[in-house]
């Protein structure tokens, strides 16, 4: 075993990929997977035990929605008793009051609710589908029952002037915790990137109102922000690190470092119903390819800071230069960083008629 | 924010006591802390029946030969820090 090896912590599990939404930013691929390409409630249930087994201390049930599978119930039982931490990321389209009472019945620790915005008109627009006002009864019901609830807002350029609508909505709920989540440039939202990235102005403003509100909340409810990392000056530490703290598993069972990684080319997944979580964890070429510091070029390979942020992200790299392996562009130090800097001067040059107007989206079909 | 003292501590929805590793840890919403010697036993008297007065008084006894009023310091540090992960309700 080599000695960069460290126990994975959390296991995303995306169980499904279909949606009643269509979010212009989702995190899914381009090519989502079909129903019948699904992995069924024992293979899951295997796979929580070994996920547990080998250290895993919370599962990530997510998707698409989670709710669309019809054994949520069953997988969050065996998740539950295989010693997990449940927690379920969702729409709460699919939801009515008996449901919730048997998920928190069933085992459920914590419940977090995704919202496209404060407000109905934007949120509608975002998720392509009429999602709003039910998001609000599901808050109304959360009320009665024991159980952690948090409110994931994701964040971009018609949103992120709504963070005090958002924490107002926050504050009238049971929500112990809230989770602004600017949009990472994957997937969806890379095809939606240039209306979705805010400019300089929005972000400076969005962080001075944070800072202020983490206080303020302080002891009430835990505020976190993610920033968008194109504006930082260093990476994300983009998963902890590939294959350090997590595995993602797609809805057919194939074994990811990150809900992006097939757009590396040249990367074989191993699948959960050929190999164990721990052969995984332990021997997929995938896995290692980018695990510690071997793969590192500079600047990274002699950085101080590469044990902080471990290179940043390697889709993002792929993404912004072609090659996996370079510096996360997003980095200061990165030799690539100006094709970032382009795209942020391209935003903020633009006039603001042509900024704030209704974009023409591409958005998440729901696959069969 | 500082506690009242005869408030009862209780663990927030969605935090319990875990199993890692034959190590015993505290699981939270997108968190886990390890628990080591007193931080278990305060953690474990987090039921919403112990006052905080009681679990200083009962750590001090586990501890006796350690400074009473360091005891006290700590217990109340600790209670502040998972007060601000918001994994404590204060009961009357």
């Amino acid at each position: 075993m080599p000695s960069t090896l460290t126990n994975p912590l959390a296991l995303i599990a995306e169980l499904t990929h279909r949606c009643p939404l269509h979010c212009v930013y989702c995190s899914n691929p381009l090519e989502l997977q079909s129903r019948a390409e699904e992995l069924s409630t024992e293979t899951w249930s295997r796979v929580f035990q070994e996920a547990s087994e080998v250290g895993v201390l919370q599962a990530d049930f997510t998707g698409g929605e989670p709710l669309a599978r019809t054994d949520i119930l069953d997988l969050v039982r065996a998740a539950r008793s295989a010693g997990l931490y449940v927690n379920l990321i969702t729409s709460g389209l699919p939801l009515d009051e008996p449901k919730l009472a048997a998920l928190v019945e069933a085992g459920l620790d914590h419940f977090q609710l995704s919202f496209q915005g404060a407000r109905e008109e934007i949120a509608n627009e975002i998720s392509g589908t009429r999602s709003h006002e039910q998001k609000l009864r599901v808050l109304q019901w959360l009320r009665q029952h024991r159980v952690a609830v948090t409110l994931n807002f994701v964040i971009h350029r018609r949103n992120i002037d709504q963070l005090e609508e958002m924490l107002a909505i926050a504050e009238s709920s049971c929500a112990t915790r809230v989770e602004f989540a600017n949009v990472q440039y994957y997937g969806w939202a890379f095809a939606n990137r240039e209306h979705l990235l805010p400019t300089r102005e929005q972000l400076d403003q969005s962080l001075a109102l944070i800072t202020h509100e983490q206080k303020r909340l302080e002891g009430k409810i835990r505020v976190e922000y993610v920033v968008p990392d194109y504006y930082a000056k260093y990476p994300k530490p983009c998963m902890g690190g590939w294959a350090r703290k997590l595995m993602l598993i797609t809805p057919s069972g194939e074994a990811l470092p990150c809900h992006a990684a097939k757009v590396i080319p040249g990367l074989v997944f191993e699948n959960v119903k050929d190999r164990s979580v721990r052969q995984i964890w332990e021997h997929s070429v995938a896995f290692e390819k980018f695990r510690g510091e071997d793969w590192m070029q500079e600047p990274c390979k002699t950085c101080d800071r590469r044990e902080q942020d471990f290179g940043g992200c390697r889709c993002q790299a792929l993404l912004l230069t072609g090659d996996a392996a370079a510096t996360d562009p997003v980095c200061s130090l990165a030799p690539q960083r100006p094709k970032v800097d382009a795209i942020l001067a391209g935003i903020n040059a633009a006039p603001p008629a042509q900024l704030f107007v209704q974009p023409p989206w591409l958005y998440r079909p729901n696959p069969t | 924010m500082v506690p009242d003292t005869n408030s009862k501590p209780r663990l927030a929805p969605g935090c319990r006591l875990g199993e890692n590793n034959q190590q015993r840890v505290l699981l939270m919403p997108e968190r886990a802390l390890r628990l080591l010697g007193p931080s278990l036993e305060i953690i474990e008297r987090c039921d919403g029946q112990h006052t905080i007065q009681q679990i200083i008084a009962d750590l001090q006894k586990i501890y006796s030969k350690a400074e009473p009023q360091k005891v006290e310091q700590d217990i109340l540090g600790y209670l502040a820090l998972l007060q601000k992960e918001r994994a404590l309700d204060f009961e009357p």
